[in-house]
C-alpha cells in the first residue's frame, strides 16, 4: 500500500500524463492523416482504374501484412541507412501513419463493396452521374457500415503507440517504464496506472462509437 | 538484401520459426480462453456474464505491449522466472483471447434463435443443444475472422522482441545490429513476415468471396 501511495506522487502523476499527452498527440495525427489517405486510396482501390487500382491493392495488401513494429523501426532505423533520418515524433506519425492508411484503405474499400449494388443500378438509372450516385446514395449508407471496423481501427492505433516505446518515444508507456526502472516498488503500480490510463482513453472511443453508429442508424 | 538472407539465414530462419511456434501455441490458447469467455459472456447467471464482459473489455482496450511486459517483469518479481518466449506467449494469448471471445460470441449469437428452441424441443438439455447444435454452427460462421486472427497473431508476435523472445524481429534487430546495414535487413525480414501472412490473407479473402 505504502509503495502505491510513494509511486503515485504528484511528480510520477504529472510525468505520467505528460507521457499520455504525447500518446494523444500522435494518435490524433496519426488518425486525421491515416484517414485522408486511407480514404483517397480505398475509393481508388475501389473504381478500378486500369493498372493504377491494381497497384495500390497489392501495395495495401503487402503493407497490411507487415507487423507495425517492423515498419516503425524501418522508419526509424532503416531510412537514416537510405540519407533520411527523421526525429523521434515524426517518425513515429509517418510509421503510424503508413501502416494505419492501408488499414484504413480496406475498411474503406469493403464498407463501398457491401452497399448493395442495386443501389448504384437505382440511383443510376434515376439520372444520377456515378459521382452523384456515390457522394449522395453509396457513400452515405457505406459510413454507417463502417464506423465500428474504422472505431476499433483506431484504437488499436492508440494502443499501438505504445510500441513506439521502443524508438524513445515519450508517451505513456515509456514514462511508466522511467519511473518503474528508478524503483522496483513502482512496477506493480506503474502497470496498475497504464492499465487504468489505457482503458479510459481507449473505452471512451469505443463508446463513442456506439452511439454515433446508433445515431447514424436512426 | 538478398545476401543479408544468404548470409545470416540460419538467424533469420530460427526466428521465423520462433514466430511461427509462438503465433501457432498463442492461437490454441487463445481459442480455448476465447471461447471460455464468449461462453460466460452469453451465460445467463449475472455474475458470470459480468466477469465475461469485463474480462473482454479490459483486454481489447489495453496494449498487448503492456500485457507481454505485464508478464515479463511483474510475474518474476512475485511469482515465478519466466523467460521472454514464454512471457511473450502468455501475453499474445490473453490478448488474443479477448478478440475471439468476442468473434466466437457474435457467431453464437448470429446462429438462428429457432435452432436452439428446436433442439430444446427435442428433449435436449441447454448445455447438449449448445455443445451439439448451436456451437458446431457458429464456429463455421466464425472461420473466416478467426484466420484473420492468426494473421494479427504473427504480426503482434513481433512484440516478443520487446522481451527477447528470440522470434523473427528481435533476429532482425540482431542482424541488422551485426550488418549496421539497417535498411536491407529490415526489408529482408519484411519478406519473411510476408512470406508467412500474405498468401495466408489472400486465402482467407478467397475463403470469405466462397462462403458469402
Amino acid at each position: 500500500m505504502h509503495n502505491f501511495i510513494q509511486a503515485y506522487s504528484w511528480l510520477n502523476i504529472r510525468y505520467l500524463l505528460e507521457g499520455l499527452w504525447v500518446t494523444v498527440e500522435v494518435s490524433v495525427l496519426s488518425i486525421i492523416f491515416s484517414f485522408i489517405i486511407g480514404g483517397l486510396l480505398g475509393i481508388l482501390r475501389y473504381v478500378k482504374i486500369k493498372y493504377v487500382s491494381a497497384i495500390i491493392g497489392f501495395v495495401i495488401d503487402i503493407i497490411r501484412n507487415l507487423p507495425l513494429l517492423l515498419i516503425l523501426f524501418f522508419t526509424y532505423f532503416g531510412l537514416p541507412n537510405l540519407g533520411f533520418k527523421p526525429e523521434v515524433i515524426p517518425a513515429a506519425i509517418l510509421a503510424m501513419t503508413v501502416f494505419e492508411s492501408a488499414m484504413v484503405a480496406e475498411i474503406i474499400r469493403s464498407g463501398i463493396v457491401a452497399v448493395d449494388a442495386g443501389q448504384m443500378e437505382a440511383a443510376r438509372s434515376n439520372g444520377m452521374t456515378y459521382v452523384q450516385a456515390m457522394w449522395h446514395i453509396i457513400l452515405p449508407q457505406a459510413i454507417r457500415k463502417m464506423i465500428p471496423p474504422l472505431v476499433s481501427q483506431f484504437v488499436s492505433l492508440i494502443k499501438d503507440t505504445s510500441l513506439a516505446t521502443i524508438i524513445m518515444l515519450p508517451e505513456l508507456m515509456y514514462h511508466a517504464q522511467i519511473i518503474y526502472g528508478q524503483n522496483s516498488n513502482y512496477v506493480l503500480p506503474m502497470f496498475l496506472a497504464l492499465a487504468v490510463l489505457y482503458f479510459i482513453v481507449c473505452y471512451a472511443l469505443s463508446l463513442l462509437s456506439r452511439v454515433l453508429e446508433k445515431r447514424l442508424s436512426a | 538484401m538478398i545476401n543479408i538472407l544468404v548470409r545470416y539465414w540460419p538467424e533469420l530462419w530460427s526466428g521465423l520459426l520462433s514466430t511461427l511456434g509462438s503465433s501457432l501455441l498463442a492461437l490454441v490458447g487463445s481459442l480455448i480462453l476465447g471461447t471460455l469467455f464468449a461462453f460466460m459472456e452469453i451465460s445467463s447467471h449475472r455474475w458470470v456474464k459480468f466477469i465475461g464482459r469485463v474480462y473482454v473489455e479490459v483486454f481489447r482496450n489495453i496494449p498487448l505491449l503492456v500485457v507481454t511486459m505485464f508478464f515479463y517483469v511483474v510475474i518474476p518479481m512475485f511469482i515465478a522466472k519466466v523467460n521472454g518466449f514464454t512471457a511473450g506467449t502468455i501475453g499474445l494469448t490473453i490478448y488474443t483471447s479477448a478478440f475471439i471471445a468476442e468473434t466466437v460470441r457474435a457467431g453464437i449469437e448470429a446462429v438462428d434463435t429457432g435452432q436452439m428452441e428446436a433442439a430444446r424441443s427435442t428433449g435436449l438439455t441447454y448445455t447438449q443443444a449448445m455443445v451439439q447444435i448451436i456451437f458446431p454452427q457458429a464456429i463455421k460462421i466464425t472461420i473466416p475472422p478467426l484466420g484473420n486472427q492468426f494473421i494479427n497473431l504473427v504480426k503482434n508476435s513481433s512484440v516478443l522482441a520487446f522481451v527477447a523472445g528470440f522470434d523473427l524481429m528481435y533476429q532482425g534487430n540482431v542482424v541488422a545490429a551485426t550488418t549496421f546495414n539497417t535498411s536491407d535487413t529490415y526489408l529482408a525480414v519484411g519478406l519473411m513476415y510476408l512470406i508467412l501472412t500474405l498468401p495466408l490473407s489472400y486465402f482467407m479473402r478467397y475463403l470469405e468471396k466462397r462462403l458469402a
